[in-house]
């Protein structure tokens, strides 16, 4: 299995009679193969849920495209059999007026018409349990009787019960609390066992690292850093990246200001999407990355290296590759 | 107000009221069976339209036939006395009761059905079909009714209780079309509708498995206020000359009472029991959907 965005686009058209228009996401290219987890890191309003919801098929992409194993996505019966999602806020994914499990019965009638309340019923009671959830605690409950992790887990069991391939899991940790996020986080870990891709939308950066083999980080709708986690992580290039990375709190540490992002120093040209190849499986948008750059791609085709380069970053930058 | 103030005490949302899980359905029952308001509403409703169903059976001769002495006051025989011609205002009464909850029902139901399918369509869809429907719907809201009526009735001519109903229907839907909108709007963006997509639910089945349940009171509420408000145009409609031509309706019965000069005759018993039907039946509607109002809505329950 793999899910590829192929510059995916969404421009939204606002204002009286859609005169004005704003674009939401801006030629985003990534891949999500099987048996990983992929998290989409970006600040609210940088596009990570639409894009997440463009690859549910909730929205309609403006341009670009989106293939499942080759195949281009036509959001139907079929392609939820194998993609599903989660989303942010448990208590209202579920229908208030109706008992949580209910969630189960609409796939049963969707795609498991043939089966008997008996067999079915066992099914439930097994995803159930592959979720670590008591069936006997969650079925015929309403969902202001259970809590947040228990609603999410409800939902990824409701996922489970399909031949999934990939599950689009949208901030889901956002609302719950800090033990029983990392309860759900290791059912996705457990989940990306089974050779599922997983792709984990979120703003927190130390859940991304947790748990995703690659790391995306959105900003106003592109791409500005992508690659292996521990290399976005431990080397990141883009001042984008850095400024997230030292916006996360710790112990003992204070606080200190990243440079702010200024504009972009040059402008890539010939780069696939836009991004640069920093080092294997390290990619980074258009350059804002100074030295790096320079040093990286010189002498590759297409690479253009532009010597405007502000001394002190550039040291700064040249450190950071080294290694510190 | 009384069952209001003894019911608030026992939400059964309480955490030490928690024994049974209490469902949202039985939750209402308790709560509408506690309402005084909604139980002398529709106590008052039930009891008039049991006359007008079980009333009828009991009566031999038709409503309009000239059965008795002319112009007498209630009399063990003629329960609310005759009219000038003599027919029997009583037996008048129960099968005016009878016409005018069927005008008021098939009323309510068309407009209800067409407010309801306009609205969930606009709101759910949103975009280029919300414009039309909502441009229909601000137009059939400013058409003037009453002219409309007369023009029809100049040309085709309202004979019967349903072609009455049916065009009052056809032209009292938008309001209800607006609301039920506006409610739909809301509820089109939570995550379960989201959720049922994923599930390979398609439009139709969401509207009306996701999003109707969610406005069950809402709807019910509407329909009752247009049943109410149906009942109000069909009787002003025979009062003044355009309601149905045949039969008898309660407002036929005033408009025949204020026709033969009954008010100055002093033959009070022909007109007072009509009015005080209409004024009954849509009193306690309204009386009733308030206290629907109450059982449905939390935030009114807690006074």
């Amino acid at each position: 299995m793999m899910l590829r965005l192929d510059n995916v686009t969404k421009v939204y058209k606002v204002g009286a009679f859609g005169g004005k228009t704003l674009t939401a996401v801006d030629r985003v290219s990534f891949d999500v193969p099987e048996g990983q987890v992929v998290s989409l890191i970006g600040e609210s309003g940088s596009g990570k849920s639409t894009l997440g919801r463009m690859i549910l098929g909730l929205v309609p992409v403006t341009a670009g495209s989106i293939t499942l194993d080759g195949a281009p996505v036509r959001p139907g019966k079929e392609y939820y059999r194998h993609v599903q999602g989660v989303f942010q806020d448990p208590f209202s994914t579920f229908n208030p007026v109706f008992k949580a499990d209910r969630v189960f019965q609409l796939i049963r009638e969707a795609y498991f018409p043939a089966a008997t309340a008996a067999e079915w019923d066992e099914r439930v009671r097994a995803a159930l349990r592959d979720v670590r959830l008591d069936p006997d605690q969650v079925l015929g409950k309403y969902p202001h009787q259970l809590s947040g992790g228990q609603l999410q887990r409800v939902l990824i069991a409701r996922a489970l019960l399909l031949d999934l391939k990939l599950l689009v899991a949208d901030e889901i940790t956002s609302m719950l609390d800090a033990s029983t996020r990392i309860d759900v986080l290791n059912l996705l870990a457990e989940i990306k066992g089974r050779g599922l891709g997983v792709l984990y939308i979120t703003h927190d950066l130390s859940l991304g690292n947790y748990l995703a083999e690659r790391t995306v980080v959105l900003r106003h709708g592109t791409v500005v850093e992508m690659g292996a986690t521990d290399k976005v992580f431990g080397r990141p290039l883009h001042p984008y990246t850095r400024q997230l990375l030292s916006a996360v709190p710790r112990l003992h540490d204070p606080w200190e200001d990243a440079e702010p992002v200024t504009s972009c120093l040059y402008h890539d040209s010939g780069a696939a999407g836009g991004l640069a190849e920093a080092e294997e499986d390290h990619f980074v948008a258009c350059a804002r990355l100074e030295g790096c750059r320079e040093e990286r791609l010189e002498g590759r085709p297409g690479g253009r290296p532009e010597g405007v380069l502000k001394g002190r970053l550039e040291g700064r930058l040249k450190g950071r590759l080294e290694g510190r | 107000m009384t069952a209001l103030q003894e019911a608030a005490p026992r939400d059964p949302r309480d955490p030490r009221d928690a024994a049974a899980p209490v469902s949202g359905r039985r939750e209402a029952l308790h709560f509408a069976l506690r309402n005084g308001k909604l139980l002398a509403g529709a106590g008052v409703v039930l009891v008039l339209l049991l006359l007008g169903l079980i009333g009828p059976l009991t009566i031999d001769a038709p409503p309009n036939e000239y059965v008795g002495p002319p112009m007498q006051g209630p009399s063990p025989e003629y329960w609310f006395g005759t009219t000038t011609f003599g027919q029997d205002v009583f037996a008048q009464f129960v099968y005016g009761l009878r016409t005018t909850f069927a005008a008021g029902l098939l009323g309510g139901v068309v407009a209800s059905l067409i407010g309801m399918v306009v609205g969930f369509l606009a709101g759910f869809r949103g975009g280029l079909l919300d414009e039309i429907l909502n441009m229909l719907t601000n137009i059939v809201l400013v058409i003037p009714t009453l002219a409309v009526l007369l023009i029809i009735n100049a040309y085709l001519g309202i004979r019967s209780v349903a072609a009455q109903a049916i065009f009052i229907g056809l032209t009292s839907w938008p309001w209800a079309a607006r609301a039920i909108r506006a409610q739909t709007f809301s509820l089109r963006g939570r995550d379960f509708v989201d959720l049922a997509r994923l599930s390979g639910s398609n439009t139709w089945k969401i509207i009306t498995r996701e999003i109707a349940p969610n406005m069950s009171s809402y709807l019910l509420l509407t329909f009752i206020l247009l049943f109410g408000n149906s009942i109000l145009i069909a009787s002003s409609l025979d009062f003044i000359g355009l309601g149905p031509t045949e039969g008898v309706s309660l407002g036929l019965m005033l408009q025949n009472a204020s026709q033969w000069s009954a008010m100055q005759l002093g033959m009070w018993w022909w007109f007072i029991p009509p009015g005080a039907g209409i004024t009954a039946i849509v009193g306690a509607l309204y009386v009733a959907n308030v206290g629907l109002d109450e059982v449905f809505n939390p935030k009114l329950r807690e006074t």
